[in-house]
């Protein structure tokens, strides 16, 4: 496949990393804020190439992961009822919500109806259906105007232009029957909360490229500035990875702090400026609640106003729903990159994919899938058989 | 300012000691695999079944028979390059093919549901005649039921099927060994992507076809070309990760196989790339792996390429010494990752 | 997160924001919304993501990548112009 294919060649890889460990001096923690980008990582195990000074944190870029347990709950409740379609991407079917089947509150899930996520809702005979994109979603609500079509709107501001153009064209054909349950996030903000922790640790981002295809990078330039990180605009292929750490350790090295981007193919400065004024037409900032990192102010989107009617947790009077996080997961620790999924207790043991405690097991791409998925046996991990590494 | 959590060391216990039968328990992944081990082998246990093999290889009477059965509940019941019923025959007739069996005869059981269209049962019970006759087997006894609408998804189908194993050949997970070659019979995902794109509606306007086809005639060549076989596997559910894996730890062996070997359509790696997934995970229902002897992999493969069905065949690997049940694969880049069994179905992912 | 894959127009149709290409991602063809790219033509290649094409593939720009690895093999090192 033409412009993905290239950016896996080896020995570009190879060269790439050898740079990377011809310049670094000293020890230096990148974090990679896209979920998309640590799945890339690990896949290709990209941090095997690094020399060992660079430490790769994973940060919380999977929407997946930092959607809040009460918001799963919300679908939960909304996709059981009966006169419902409740449509989704792949990514959220098996993300669990607070009632587990081994938790205490089983009588009170088994009685209002809903499973432990939305796949095992879809087993118990509601209609849940995945979705390639929101569009599909309003076609369905079209062609099914006996019943109330819910989409799960969950993403990053790669996604928002998308889920805004459905609920665009929802209230264009006077669709009465379609309604969204968002769960926007914005990057800039979680990247302000993560600097701006006392535990922090990384030194240098990785900026997530698709992201910036939509939003350009200019809100990162005050980010950069203010906490003194430089901040590198980076694709998804490995080669775009490497050069995006060379690109990091290199101004790391040289005390500079800036903006860069090197997913220069994809990427604009200003971004898509038609994207970014149709989502402020259909969406408000808002503040928002993030899965096992708690509240940050204005750090997502919810409908503005004139949408307000396609709202689902209005639609389906969830609005005042609330449930507790799961104190024990450390999966906010792991996605603030302050740990790494072996340094959890439950990692491999009491938690794994098959029976995630949280999101970031769940997510293909969240931290802990991605190392339980790729790493679980490898000589030197906290679960190794066999020894020696490579 | 975001609140930061506390480092604590407890966690719940929050195994999942499933009450209800879910659907990645006939996914063919890890789910199915521990409610095989946990409860299935250990009721009927006997040295047969314990083989792990896709069908038993019996002793009657001096004679050794390969005996299968597999059970068809595919949705959709047609899509691109199949139907329900081309993949109950030849799902069937693979299996026995895999036990180095010449398949002879099949029986089929079919459980319909009420309102299920006649011209819909005419059409599977056609694909189902004319696969029986590209494989050279006969459907000799057989059962009809009907259930109550909505108790049934259309049809379901089983099949079960025996052959003989006319050659003095052990094929069997134990013969394998540190050494032998891993071969692929073709390119992969094909079945997995025609079905995913049907049935989510993922429509594409090229549509992938399914590679379901009949693959006797290529291990009956192998067979009669002397080919020493340690063991075969068809790639069905789970892909080649769960045809590896399953092998692997059958046999107690480790295989160590090349990212870049594995043949794949450009059309399904199209396909994997939009949807997010991984073709090692995608199912099969006309493609093999065969574990040989090193010095065998050659001749095998010349054998192989023969054939239409198996005109791609490769060398993705060998056997090699390691923790037993352990998969690695050297990747694109030339790093070392461990394919893991999926856990539950591959869905498609925007992330 | 944000699984956007380039892929190739193969045909436009329809208008501001019905405006739908048919791209082609390694011979599968999908439709996919031009909303937010009125400037993608026939033959560009455009970044899709949930069926929505975000940006445009700047074909020159794509071969930086390996034009910055000759570099730094080149010189051994290589400085990279800040954007203020």
């Amino acid at each position: 496949m033409k412009y993905v294919e290239e950016y896996r060649d080896a020995e570009a890889a190879k060269q790439y990393a050898a740079s990377i460990a011809r310049i670094a001096t000293r020890p230096w923690t990148i974090m990679e804020i896209c979920g998309g980008q640590t799945h890339t990582i690990v896949k290709y195990g990209i941090d095997e190439l690094l020399p060992a000074q660079i430490t790769l944190a994973h940060g919380p870029g999977c929407p997946v992961c930092v959607t809040p347990v009460e918001l799963i709950d919300k679908a939960l409740r909304i996709a059981a009822q009966p006169n419902v379609i409740f449509c989704s991407f792949g990514d959220m079917l098996r993300v669990p919500g607070s009632c587990t089947p081994t938790s205490q509150n089983t009588e009170a899930a088994a009685s209002s109806g809903f499973g432990s996520d939305l796949f095992s809702v879809k087993a118990a005979g509601g209609d849940v259906r995945i979705v390639y994109s929101p569009m599909d979603a309003v076609r369905i609500a079209e062609q099914n105007p006996a019943k109330q079509v819910v989409f799960f709107a969950v993403g990053f501001e790669t996604t928002a232009p998308a889920n805004a153009m459905s609920v665009y064209h929802a209230k264009q054909r006077g669709l009465k029957n379609y309604s969204i349950l968002v769960s926007h996030v914005l990057v800039p903000p979680a990247m302000e909360a993560i600097l701006s922790s006392p535990t922090n640790c990384v030194q240098g981002f990785l900026a997530a490229g698709h992201v910036c295809s939509v939003m350009g990078y200019t809100e990162y330039l005050p980010i950069a500035a203010k906490y003194r990180v430089p901040i590198v605009v980076t694709g998804f292929e490995p080669l775009d990875l490497l050069q995006g750490i060379y690109m990091c350790v290199l101004q790391l090295e040289q005390g500079r702090f800036e903006v860069v981007n090197q997913y220069t193919r994809a990427v604009r400065r200003e971004g898509n400026v038609c994207a970014q004024d149709f989502v402020a037409r259909v969406f408000r900032v808002v503040d928002r609640k993030w899965r096992g990192i708690g509240g940050i102010a204005r750090s997502g989107l919810g409908l503005a106003e004139d949408y307000a009617e396609f709202d689902a947790e209005t639609r389906f009077g969830v609005s005042e729903y609330t449930a507790q996080e799961d104190p024990e997961c450390i999966s906010g620790l792991i996605m603030q990159g302050a740990k790494k999924p072996e340094e959890c207790s439950a990692y491999g043991g009491r938690c794994t994919s098959d029976h995630p405690l949280g999101a970031p097991m769940v997510s293909s791409e969240g931290a802990c899938a991605a190392y339980y998925r790729y790493r679980r046996l490898r000589p030197g991990s906290a679960i190794a058989i066999g020894g020696g590494h490579g | 300012m975001a609140e930061i959590k506390e480092f604590q060391l407890q966690c719940p216990t929050t195994l999942n000691d499933c009450e209800h039968v879910q659907l990645a328990h006939g996914g063919g992944g890890r789910r199915m695999h521990e409610l095989l081990e946990g409860l299935l082998l250990p009721s009927f246990g006997n040295d047969i079944l314990l083989e792990r093999h896709d069908g038993a290889t019996l002793n009657i009477g001096g004679a050794r028979l390969a005996f299968t059965t597999d059970s068809y509940v595919v949705r959709p019941l047609f899509f691109p390059g199949g139907d329900i019923g081309t993949l109950a025959i030849n799902g069937t007739v693979n299996d026995l093919a895999m036990c180095g069996a010449r398949p002879l005869y099949l029986s089929s059981a079919l459980i319909l549901e009420e309102g299920l269209p006649m011209e819909t049962l005419r059409r599977v019970v056609e694909s189902m005649r004319s696969s029986a006759a590209d494989a050279g087997v006969q459907l000799v006894t057989g059962d009809t039921k009907v259930v109550d609408k909505g108790k049934g998804d259309g049809i379901f189908i089983n099949t079960a099927g025996i052959g003989v194993v006319e050659r003095d050949v052990s094929i069997s997970p134990r013969n394998v060994r540190p050494g032998d070659a891993i071969l692929l019979s073709g390119d992969i995902g094909r079945h997995g992507i025609a079905i995913m794109a049907t049935r989510e509606g993922l429509s594409f306007e090229s549509a992938i076809e399914s590679d379901c086809a009949p693959l006797c005639k290529p291990v009956e060549a192998l067979l009669a070309g002397g080919v020493e076989i340690h063991c075969m596997r068809d790639l069905t559910r789970g892909g080649l990760s769960s045809g590896l894996i399953e092998i692997a730890e059958a046999s107690g062996t480790r295989s160590a196989i090349q990212e870049t070997s594995i043949p794949a359509r450009e059309e399904v790696i199209g396909a994997c790339e939009i949807l997010g997934l991984d073709p090692l995970y995608l199912a099969n229902e006309g493609r093999f792996i065969a574990f040989v002897p090193e010095q065998e992999a050659e001749r095998a493969l010349a054998i192989l390429r023969r054939f239409p069905v198996s005109s791609e065949a490769v060398c993705i690997g060998k056997v090699v010494e390691g923790p037993a049940g352990m998969v690695t694969m050297k990747t694109l880049l030339g790093t070392e990752r461990v394919i893991d069994m999926l856990s539950g179905e591959q869905l498609p992912r925007i992330c | 997160m944000c699984l956007a894959v380039p892929g190739k127009i193969l045909s436009i149709q329809g208008e501001d924001f019905a405006r739908t290409a048919r791209v082609s991602f390694g011979g599968i063809v999908k439709e996919v919304s031009l909303a937010y790219l009125s400037e993608a033509m026939v033959g560009d290649y455009a970044v899709v993501h949930v069926g929505f094409a975000i940006s445009l593939l700047d074909e020159k720009e794509a071969l930086r990548t390996f034009e910055y690895l000759k570099q730094m093999n080149e010189l051994g090192e290589l400085e990279v112009e800040a954007e203020a």
